[in-house]
C-alpha cells in the first residue's frame, strides 16, 4: 500500500502537466514511496548550521556586462515552432489560469 | 593483420593526419564505413551525418595542406551524445517531445570540438533525457553491448560507449549526472571521464539536473580521453557555473601515468563502499576491481582505508536533487516553441494540448522523474527535501575533502555490477537506480571521476573507477593510465568484433 | 452584481488597507539573462534568442547594469541591500513564459525594508517597502478570434517573445493602514513619487501606458477597531488616475458586499479602464504552487558593500529633497507643493523656471490654464503639445506687455494647434498688444468724446469709471492693447 494516494498523484501530474493514464496515476503512486523514503533517510541526519551545496568550487557575482550580442533570425526561430502565424508562435486557446 | 584505421586509437590517427599519412577524409569515411557495417545490430546512432563529417573532414585536410597550425586532434572524428544541441542536426535527447528538432544554435563544447577540426559522425542514442542506467529508456530502442548483444550498454550514454566499444568512432562526448559516463564506459570496456563539475561547459548541452550535470570524453584509451578533455574544457561565460580558471593539463598526467609508475601515490578506499558492496556489488566485479588495486600496488601506489560516512546518504540525496531540476528543466517541452504538439484539433484547450503532448511525448522514467521531482519541491516539502538534500551534500563533499586531506584519489568499482541482460532491472526502478551507487557521490561533491577498464568479469568487462579532489582531474588520468598499461592488453585480445553485415 | 456603497459613507463605515504590488521593466540595453536588445516596438520575435526563447540547452548569465540598477532602487527606497541573495525559479506553465519557470527571487530579495515618504493634501505619509526584487519579464500574448481580442472567447492566441526576459523589478509595500478617505490618493501619490524616484535614477523609462510599469493594487476593509479584512488584487492598473479609482471603486464594491454580511473573498479582479470598475479574474486553480526553489544555473550574489557604496554616490539628487528645494525657491506652501506634485506639474514647472519664467508665473500657467486644458482632453500634463521654453517665452511676451491675458489664452490655442511657437502663432494671428500710441489715442479720444458723462466723472476723481472707457477701447482695438496702458492714458488726458 502506497503512502502517497492516488488523488495526491493526479494534482501533481496535472502540476506538471501531464495527462497520466489511470494505470500510470497506480504505477506513480507506489513508486513515489522512493522519495519518501529518501526523505526520512535523510531527516535522520543532523544538517543544523550546514550551508547547502550545489556546486564543486562555489561561485559568486558571475556577472555579464550590459553589452548588445546578435539576436537569432527569426526564421530560424519559428522554424522549429510546431505552428506559427503573424511571425509569431500560434497556440490554441488559453483557458485561463493565471488571470 | 595489418592495423585498420578504426583500430587506432584517436592520439595515433591525429598524429596520422597531422604527419600527412592519412588524410582526415580517408579517417572519417572508414568510421562512417562501420558504422554502416555494424550500426544495424549495435544501434549506438539516433543520426549519423556522414555528409556533414566528410565536408567537416575535407575542410580539416585543407587547412593542414595549408600549413594551419591545428588542434592536437584535428581530422579526428567523434560520436557526439544526443543530448549536446547542434545547430543544424537534429537534436533528439532520444526522446520523441524532439524527435524533428534541429536546433538554431550550437553548444559551447560542439562548437569548441568544430573549432579544433573534429569531424561530427553523428549523434548517439541514450536514455530519454539522460534518466536512466541502460539505454534502455531511449524513445528510439535501446542500444546493445558490443561484448553481448543481449545486454546494455549501460546509460544514460550508452550510444557513445558502445560506438567508442565497437570502433565506430574513436571519440564520443557524454555527460555525466550520477554516472552517465562512467557507467557505461565500466560495462563497454572503455573510457569515461567525469570531469570536475563547471570546468566543462553546460552551454548547449539539454539539460537534466543543472547542478549535477558535467560533459565529458568517452573514449578507448586514458590518454584519448585526456586529449579530448583538453580540447572542450575550460571557462565559458555562458555558463553562470562554469570555472574561470583552466584545469590542470590532463595528457601529460596520462603520458606520465602511462609509464606505470605511481610511487608517491596514496589511494583510499572508501569503507562504506565495501560495506554497502555486500547488499548488491557482485563477486566478480569485486574480484576484478581487488585485482586493479593490487596493479595499482605493484605499480607503487599505497592505499589506505578511508571512511566516507555520508556516501551511504548518496543515493537519497541524488534521488531527491536530480529529479527535482529535472521536473523544472524540463517545462519547457509544452509544445509551443518547439518539439511535439499533439491534440491540437480545434477544440482542445493550449493546456489540454500541452498535457496531452507532454503525456506523449516523455517515456515513462521520465514522467516518473517529472512526478517525483514536483512532489518534492511542492508547497510545504522544499526545506525537507530539496534544502536537506543540498546540506547533506555539503557532509559529503566534507567527507571527500577530509579524505583528499589524507589520500591523493579515491579508488572503487565503477558500478556494482556488470552489464546486465536487457529488461532485467526495468520493472524496479531501484534495481535500475543501484547502477550509480559508487558513481554518485563524485557528482554531488562536483569533483572529477573516471572510470577505466580493469579486467573482466563472466567474459564482460568491468571498470575501476578514480575519483580526485575538485579541479585535479590529473590525478584521476595518472591513476587510471597506469592501471590501463598493465590492462589493455588483455582487453585489446578479448574485445569484442562486432560482426560486419 | 452588489450596488456600490457611496464613497462618503464607506470610508465613514470601514477602514481602508492599502496594498501595492509595482513592477518596473528596467532601461537596461540587454534583456536580463541574455544579450538580445530591448527596444520597445520591434517586429515580433526578432529580439529573442536561445536563452531567452528557453531553447534546449540554453544558459542564462546575470545582466550586472540591471543588478546596479536594482541596488539602486533599493537605495532610494531607503532599502538595506542584501549581503547574500540568489534568484530562485518560480515554476507555473503558461505560454508566454517560455522555460515555464520564471527566474525570480524568494526568500532572498537583493533589497529589503525600506520606506517611500508621500505627502496628500500637506499631510505627511510613510509607504514602507518590504522588499525589492528582480525577476524576468514574459512575452505577449495576441488574442486571436475573440470579439474583444482578449483572453476569453478567443479560439487561439499568437506569442511574441520579445519582451521575455528584459529584467523586471517588483516593488512591494507592506500593508498601508490609517490612510482612511484618502487612501485613494495616499495609492496615487505613492505611485507618482515612485515613478518621480525612478525617473531620477534613470533606470527605467516608466511608461505607464507602454507597461514599463504596472501596478498591482491589493486592498481590503476592515471596521474601526477590528482586525483587517480580507484583500482583493487588482490587477490591470495602468496609469495614475485607475490606481485611484480602482482604490475608490474597491471600497465602494467591499463595503457594500460587507454592509450585507457578505464575505470578501481573496481573488485577483482586473481594473476595466473604460468602466472604472474591477472584475473577478477567472481562477482554476485555488492555491497555486509555484514549487520555489533555487536557480541551479546561476551563481549567488554577494553584493559587496564597497559596490554598494559606490552606488549610493551616483544616486541623484531624489525628488523629495529636489521638491523640499524648489518648493523653498519658489515660494510656495506645502500644500501649493503638493498640487503641483499630484499634478504632475514639477519638472514642467522646474523647466519652464529654467527658460526664463518667473516661478509663479510658470506655476499659473501650469496649474491653471494648461492643467484645465489637459482636463479637457483627458490628457496628461506632460503630453501636452506645448513646452515649457514655449510657456516661459509666452510668459516673457506678457511681462514686455506684448500681449495681455487674453491674448495669450489665443496663443495657446495655436501653439497646442500645432501652429508653432507663441512668437510665431501671435504674428500669424496678428495677436500682439496694440503698441502703436497713436492709433491707441486715437481709440481713447473716440472713447471719450463719445462718452462725454463718464469723462466728467473721471474728470471728477472717480477713477473706477475708467472701466467703462477702457473697455470702449478695448473692443476698438479688438482685445489688442494692453489694458493697464489704456487705463493709465485715460487718466492722463482726463487730469
Amino acid at each position: 500500500m502506497s503512502t502517497i494516494s492516488r488523488a495526491e498523484v493526479a494534482h501533481l501530474a496535472h502540476l506538471a502537466r501531464l495527462e497520466v493514464t489511470e494505470e500510470e496515476l497506480d504505477a506513480f503512486a507506489g513508486q513515489l514511496d522512493v522519495i519518501l523514503e529518501s526523505m526520512k533517510t535523510l531527516s535522520e541526519v543532523d544538517t543544523d548550521g550546514v550551508p547547502p551545496t550545489s556546486q564543486a568550487v562555489p561561485l559568486v557575482n558571475v556577472f555579464r556586462e550590459d553589452q548588445p550580442q546578435p539576436s537569432l533570425q527569426r526564421d530560424d526561430v519559428l522554424a522549429g515552432a510546431p505552428d506559427s502565424a503573424e511571425d509569431r508562435f500560434r497556440v490554441p486557446q488559453i483557458l485561463s489560469e493565471e488571470e | 593483420m595489418t592495423e585498420r584505421i578504426i583500430d587506432k586509437t584517436a592520439a595515433a590517427l591525429a598524429e596520422d593526419i597531422r604527419e600527412g599519412r592519412l588524410t582526415s577524409v580517408e579517417v572519417t569515411r572508414a568510421f562512417l564505413d562501420r558504422i554502416a557495417a555494424v550500426d544495424g545490430e549495435i544501434k549506438a546512432f539516433t543520426t549519423v551525418d556522414a555528409e556533414g563529417a566528410l565536408a567537416q573532414a575535407a575542410e580539416v585536410d585543407a587547412k593542414l595542406k595549408a600549413g594551419e597550425e591545428l588542434s592536437p586532434l584535428a581530422g579526428v572524428p567523434i560520436a557526439v551524445k544526443d543530448l549536446f544541441v547542434t545547430k543544424g542536426l537534429r537534436t533528439t535527447a532520444s526522446s520523441k517531445m524532439l524527435e524533428e528538432w534541429i536546433p538554431p544554435y550550437d553548444g559551447t563544447i560542439v562548437e569548441r570540438v568544430r573549432a579544433a577540426g573534429l569531424p561530427i559522425l553523428g549523434k548517439t542514442n541514450l536514455d530519454e533525457f539522460a534518466m536512466g542506467s541502460s539505454t534502455e529508456y531511449s524513445a528510439f530502442g535501446a542500444t546493445k553491448n558490443p561484448w553481448d548483444t543481449d545486454r546494455i550498454p549501460g546509460g544514460s550514454g550508452g550510444g557513445s560507449s558502445a560506438a567508442v566499444a565497437a570502433k565506430m568512432a574513436p571519440l564520443a562526448l557524454g555527460t555525466d549526472t550520477g554516472g552517465s559516463i562512467r557507467q557505461p564506459g565500466a560495462v563497454t570496456g572503455t573510457f569515461g571521464g567525469k570531469p570536475t563539475y563547471g570546468s566543462n561547459s553546460r552551454y548547449g548541452v539539454i539539460a537534466f539536473s543543472s547542478s549535477l550535470d558535467t560533459p565529458g570524453p568517452v573514449t578507448r584509451t586514458v590518454l584519448d580521453g585526456a586529449l579530448l578533455n583538453e580540447v572542450i574544457s575550460g571557462h565559458d561565460p555562458k555558463d553562470s557555473t562554469s570555472i574561470p580558471q583552466d584545469v590542470r593539463p590532463v595528457a601529460d598526467a596520462a603520458r606520465e601515468g602511462s609509464g606505470g609508475d605511481l610511487s608517491g601515490v596514496t589511494l583510499g578506499v572508501v569503507k562504506e563502499f565495501a560495506e554497502g558492496s555486500a547488499q548488491g556489488a557482485e563477486p566478480g566485479v569485486i574480484e576484478a576491481y581487488q585485482a586493479g588495486v593490487e596493479q595499482l600496488v605493484k605499480l607503487g601506489a599505497t592505499v589506505k582505508e578511508i571512511s566516507a560516512p555520508h556516501f551511504a546518504y548518496a543515493l537519497p540525496t541524488y534521488y531527491l536533487i536530480a529529479p527535482s531540476e529535472a521536473s523544472s528543466n524540463l517545462a519547457r517541452y509544452d509544445s509551443v516553441r518547439y518539439g511535439l504538439r499533439v491534440g491540437d484539433d480545434g477544440d482542445n484547450s493550449l493546456e489540454q494540448v500541452m498535457s496531452k503532448t507532454r503525456e506523449a511525448g516523455f517515456g515513462p522514467e521520465v514522467k516518473r522523474r517529472i512526478i517525483l521531482g514536483t512532489y518534492a519541491l511542492s508547497a510545504g516539502y522544499i526545506d525537507q527535501f530539496y534544502g536537506q538534500a543540498q546540506k547533506v551534500r555539503t557532509l559529503i563533499k566534507r567527507d571527500f575533502e577530509a579524505a583528499f586531506a589524507e589520500v591523493d584519489a579515491l579508488v572503487s568499482p565503477t558500478t556494482p555490477f556488470i552489464a546486465f541482460p536487457f529488461g532485467s532491472r526495468t520493472a524496479d526502478p531501484y534495481q535500475m537506480y543501484l547502477s550509480d551507487l559508487y558513481t554518485i557521490p563524485s557528482n554531488l561533491y562536483g569533483g572529477p571521476a573516471v572510470s577505466v577498464p580493469a579486467g573482466l568479469s563472466e567474459g564482460m568487462p568491468v571498470g575501476l573507477q578514480v575519483m580526485g579532489p575538485v579541479m585535479r582531474d590529473e590525478v584521476c588520468y595518472r591513476v587510471a593510465a597506469a592501471l590501463e598499461s598493465t590492462q589493455s592488453p588483455i582487453l585489446a585480445e578479448t574485445a569484442p568484433e562486432a560482426e560486419e553485415a | 452584481m452588489t450596488a456600490l456603497n457611496k464613497y462618503e459613507t464607506a470610508v465613514k463605515d470601514y477602514e481602508p488597507v492599502l496594498g501595492l504590488e509595482t513592477h518596473v521593466e528596467l532601461g537596461t540595453n540587454t534583456k536580463m539573462f541574455c544579450g538580445c536588445t530591448t527596444v520597445f516596438g520591434a517586429e515580433p520575435n526578432t529580439q529573442t534568442c536561445p536563452v531567452c526563447l528557453g531553447l534546449p540547452g540554453a544558459l542564462p548569465v546575470a545582466n550586472k547594469t540591471a543588478i546596479e540598477s536594482t541596488i539602486l532602487i533599493g537605495l532610494a527606497l531607503n532599502c538595506r541591500i542584501a549581503e547574500w541573495t540568489r534568484f530562485a525559479r518560480k515554476n507555473y506553465f503558461y505560454p508566454d513564459m517560455p522555460k515555464n519557470f520564471q527566474t525570480s527571487q524568494y526568500e532572498e530579495p537583493l533589497c529589503e525594508d525600506g520606506y517611500v515618504e508621500v505627502s496628500v493634501d500637506g499631510k505627511p505619509y510613510r509607504v514602507e517597502i518590504e522588499r525589492v526584487h528582480l525577476e524576468e519579464d514574459t512575452g505577449k500574448s495576441l488574442h486571436v478570434g475573440g470579439s474583444t481580442g482578449r483572453i476569453h472567447g478567443a479560439t487561439e492566441s499568437l506569442l511574441d517573445y520579445n519582451r521575455a526576459g528584459i529584467p523586471l523589478v517588483e516593488i512591494v509595500t507592506k500593508p498601508v493602514p490609517g490612510a482612511g478617505a484618502l487612501a485613494p490618493e495616499v495609492a496615487r501619490a505613492y505611485v507618482t513619487e515612485l515613478r518621480d524616484i525612478l525617473r531620477s535614477l534613470n533606470v527605467s523609462d516608466v511608461r505607464m501606458e507602454q507597461g514599463s510599469m504596472r501596478c498591482d493594487v491589493n486592498l481590503s476593509l476592515n471596521k474601526p477597531g477590528e482586525e483587517w479584512g480580507t484583500r482583493t488584487e487588482t490587477k490591470n492598473v495602468n496609469s495614475l488616475r485607475s490606481v485611484e479609482r480602482s482604490v475608490r471603486y474597491e471600497i465602494r464594491r467591499q463595503s457594500a458586499l460587507l454592509d450585507k454580511g457578505e464575505k470578501i473573498h481573496q481573488e485577483t479582479r482586473h481594473f476595466q479602464e473604460a468602466t472604472g470598475e474591477t472584475s473577478p479574474g477567472r481562477s482554476k486553480e485555488t492555491a497555486t504552487d509555484y514549487r520555489y526553489f533555487p536557480e541551479p544555473d546561476l551563481a549567488v550574489m554577494e553584493p559587496s558593500r564597497e559596490w554598494v557604496e559606490s552606488l549610493r554616490e551616483r544616486l541623484p539628487e531624489l525628488p523629495s529633497k529636489r521638491r523640499a528645494r524648489l518648493q523653498e525657491e519658489w515660494g510656495l506652501s506645502e500644500k501649493e507643493m503638493d498640487s503641483v506634485n499630484n499634478a504632475g506639474a514639477l519638472d514642467l514647472i522646474g523647466a519652464t523656471v529654467s527658460a526664463g519664467a518667473a516661478p509663479q508665473s510658470a506655476v499659473k500657467w501650469w496649474l491653471g490654464e494648461l492643467s484645465r486644458r489637459a482636463n479637457e482632453a483627458g490628457l496628461e500634463l506632460d503630453a501636452m503639445s506645448v513646452t515649457p521654453a514655449q510657456v516661459a517665452e509666452l510668459q516673457g511676451m506678457v511681462d514686455e506687455g506684448r500681449l495681455n491675458d487674453k491674448l495669450a489664452r489665443q496663443v495657446i490655442d495655436g501653439v497646442l494647434a500645432g501652429e508653432g511657437g507663441p512668437a510665431e502663432v501671435a504674428s500669424a494671428r496678428g495677436l500682439e498688444v496694440v503698441s502703436d500710441t497713436g492709433a491707441l489715442e486715437k481709440a481713447v479720444d473716440e472713447a471719450i468724446a463719445a462718452n462725454a458723462e463718464v469723462a466728467e466723472k473721471i474728470r471728477g476723481g472717480a477713477h473706477q469709471a475708467a472701466g467703462v472707457l477702457i473697455g470702449q477701447v478695448m473692443k476698438a482695438t479688438k482685445g489688442q492693447a494692453d489694458a493697464k496702458a489704456v487705463r493709465e492714458l485715460i487718466i492722463a488726458k482726463l487730469s
